[in-house]
C-alpha cells in the first residue's frame, strides 16, 4: 500500500507540471529527449544499429538466412521480429519466454516495417516457393527508461539501412555464396512516434518516471511519405477524437524529424 | 469451406461483394446469459464470426502474488479454436493472441470499477470458434455484455467496430477477405456514453485526413453496435422478469386454492 500512495503522489506531480507545460526532466511537451544512433557496431550480423533516446538504449541485429517463403506468398521473402526485453535491461525485467509487453513490442515495430512495405521483399526471393531469403530483426532492450517502442522502431529501421546483403549465386539448385557485398534493398522508411496521456494532456516520448504514472498510450508510425503506416494504443485510460486527431499531426511532424537522423537524403 | 476471392471487391456502384454498402455493417445476432457455468456469458455472431464470451469472478486470485492491493486484476484470453480458420490453427496461443489478449483487456478495463474488489480476479475468456475478421472487434463487443451479465460495476459498455480502406473506398466492419487485400484496417472501441476511445490500432496505409474519416465511421459503427448490445441485454433480462412474473402468479394461485 505505501507504494502506491507514493506513486500516486508522484503521479500528482507529474501532472501538475504537464499542466503548467513543463516535464520532469525539464523538456516541453513535444520535445523528445536526446536521439544518438550508431550504426554497424555487431560485425557478425548482417545489419546493426544502437539508439540511445536519453537514457534509453536499444540495440537491434539484423540477421539474414535462407529459407522457405510462407505458402501463400511464394514470390516474397520473410521478415520476422522479436524483442527481447533482457533481464540486465530494468529491475522489472525477468528471464523467460517472452511476456506479452515484448511481444506487443514486437509485434508494434513489425507492423510499420511490414505495412510501409519497408523491405522490397519481393528483391528477396531466391526461387519461387522454395527459397527466399529470411530477414530476421532482433530488439535487444539492453537498458529501460520508457518509450521503447520510439528507440526500438528508430534502431529497427537504422539497422535496416546499414543491413548488408551477401552476393549468391545458384548452381544445380543449391545457393552459393560469392564474395562481396549490396545493400539490403529497401523501399520506405517507417519511423514511431509515442505520445503518453497523463491528466488529459499528451506528451511526446514519455521516459519512465512518466510511464508509470500515465493513463495510456498512443503509438502512431508515419512513413516517408507522410500517411500513417501503424497505430497502437495501450494502457487502460482513454482518449477522444479530437486528442487522436490533435496526435497525429504532432506525429507526423515528429516522425519526419526523426527519420531525418537515419536517412540521409 | 473455402471462398475464392473475387476479382474486385468493391464494384463501381460501391456495392461490396457480399452485397453490403460501403457504410453497412454485417448481420448481428447477439445472445446473453447462454453458459450454465460463467458468472456472465454472452455470443455474438457477426457476419461468419462466431465468438462466446465468459467471466469469473470477482473470485479469489490465484496465483496470489498477482493480487493487485487497489483494484481486481482483469485477466483476459483471446483464443480461437483450431477448427476456426482455413487452416488448423495450432491451440497453443500464438503472438497474435497474446498481443490481442493484452489489447482487449486493455480496451474494457476502462469501463470496469475495478476499485471496488481489490485482491480479487476477474477472469475474462473469449473464445473465437469461427473467425471472418474483425474478431478483436466483435470479441470486445460480446466481452462487455459477459462482463455486464455478470453484474460487474460498470461505467459504459464497450462497443467496437472495425472501419478502413479497400480498393479505394473507405468502409466499416471489414470482413477477413476485405482485411487481408491491400488498403487499411482500424479497429476502434468506444463508450458511446462517455465519448472515450478505449481501443486503437492500425495497419495499412492511410493520410492523416482519410485516417480521420475512417475513425469517425469506426465511432460510428460502434455506436450502432451498441444499440444491439443493450438490445440483447433487455431480451435477456427482460424475459427473466416474465419468467419471474409467471412464477409469482403460479405461487399466488396455489395460495388460493
Amino acid at each position: 500500500m505505501a507504494s502506491i500512495m507514493a506513486a500516486k503522489v508522484r503521479a500528482k506531480r507529474v501532472a501538475q507540471l504537464i499542466a503548467g507545460g513543463k516535464r520532469l526532466d525539464g523538456r516541453e511537451l513535444n520535445n523528445y529527449r536526446e536521439v544518438q544512433i550508431e550504426s554497424g557496431l555487431i560485425e557478425r550480423a548482417e545489419g546493426s544499429a544502437r539508439v540511445r533516446l536519453g537514457k534509453t538504449e536499444v540495440l537491434v541485429g539484423v540477421k539474414i538466412e535462407i529459407g522457405e517463403p510462407f505458402p501463400d506468398t511464394p514470390n516474397e521473402g520473410v521478415l520476422t521480429v522479436n524483442a527481447e526485453l533482457v533481464p540486465l535491461a530494468s529491475p522489472t525485467f525477468e528471464p523467460g519466454p517472452p511476456d506479452e509487453n515484448s511481444i506487443e513490442l514486437a509485434r508494434v515495430v513489425d507492423r510499420g516495417i511490414r505495412e510501409s512495405k519497408a523491405i522490397a521483399t519481393d528483391d528477396l526471393v531466391i526461387e519461387p516457393g522454395k527459397k527466399v531469403f529470411v530477414v530476421f530483426i532482433d530488439v535487444y532492450v539492453l537498458n529501460h527508461d520508457g518509450n521503447l517502442i520510439d528507440a526500438s522502431a528508430l534502431a529497427a529501421l537504422a539497422a535496416l539501412v546499414n543491413t548488408k546483403m551477401f552476393n549468391y549465386e545458384v548452381k544445380e539448385g543449391e545457393v552459393k555464396i560469392k564474395p562481396g557485398y549490396k545493400p539490403l534493398p529497401m523501399r520506405n522508411y517507417p519511423v514511431a512516434v509515442t505520445f503518453a496521456k497523463i491528466n488529459d494532456q499528451l506528451i511526446v516520448d514519455p521516459w519512465l518516471e512518466e510511464e508509470q504514472v500515465m493513463d495510456a498510450r498512443l503509438t502512431m508510425a508515419f512513413e516517408k511519405d507522410g500517411k500513417i503506416c501503424a497505430m497502437q494504443k495501450g494502457g487502460y485510460g482513454t482518449f477522444t477524437t479530437q486528442e487522436i486527431l490533435e496526435a497525429s499531426k504532432i506525429a507526423l511532424q515528429k516522425a519526419a524529424e526523426l527519420r531525418a537522423l537515419v536517412v540521409k537524403e | 469451406m473455402s471462398q475464392k476471392k473475387p476479382e474486385k471487391l468493391i464494384d463501381e456502384k460501391g456495392i461490396r461483394y457480399d452485397g453490403r454498402k460501403l457504410g453497412e455493417m454485417r448481420p448481428v445476432k447477439i445472445e446473453v446469459g447462454i453458459l450454465g457455468n460463467a458468472d456472465g456469458s454472452a455470443y455474438i455472431e457477426q457476419g461468419k464470426n462466431r465468438i462466446l464470451a465468459a467471466v469469473y469472478g470477482p473470485r479469489e486470485i490465484h496465483p496470489k502474488h498477482q493480487a493487485l492491493p487497489d483494484r481486481a486484476a482483469l485477466r483476459c484470453r483471446y483464443h480461437m479454436a483450431p477448427f476456426s480458420v482455413q487452416e488448423r490453427k495450432s491451440p497453443a496461443p500464438s503472438r497474435r493472441e497474446l498481443e490481442l489478449s493484452k489489447v482487449m483487456r486493455e480496451a474494457l478495463e476502462p469501463s470496469i470499477f475495478t476499485e471496488y474488489y481489490p485482491r480479487t480476479a476477474i477472469d475474462l475468456f473469449v473464445e473465437v470458434l469461427q473467425a471472418d475478421g474483425g474478431t478483436r472487434c466483435a470479441g470486445i463487443t460480446v466481452a462487455s455484455l459477459a462482463l455486464a451479465d455478470a453484474g460487474i460495476p460498470m461505467r459504459d459498455l464497450v462497443s467496437a467496430c472495425a472501419a478502413g480502406k479497400v480498393e479505394g473506398h473507405l468502409i466499416v466492419d471489414l470482413d477477413d477477405m476485405e482485411d487481408k487485400s491491400e488498403g487499411a484496417d482500424v479497429p476502434v472501441a468506444y463508450m458511446p456514453s462517455l465519448n472515450a476511445i478505449t481501443l486503437l490500432q492500425m495497419d495499412g496505409m492511410l493520410t492523416n485526413e482519410e485516417f480521420e474519416q475512417v475513425l469517425n465511421m469506426g465511432i460510428e459503427g460502434c455506436k450502432q453496435i451498441n444499440q444491439l448490445q443493450r438490445e440483447a441485454l433487455k431480451a435477456k433480462y427482460t424475459a427473466v422478469k416474465e419468467a419471474g412474473a409467471e412464477k409469482e402468479e403460479e405461487a399466488e394461485e396455489e395460495a388460493t386454492e
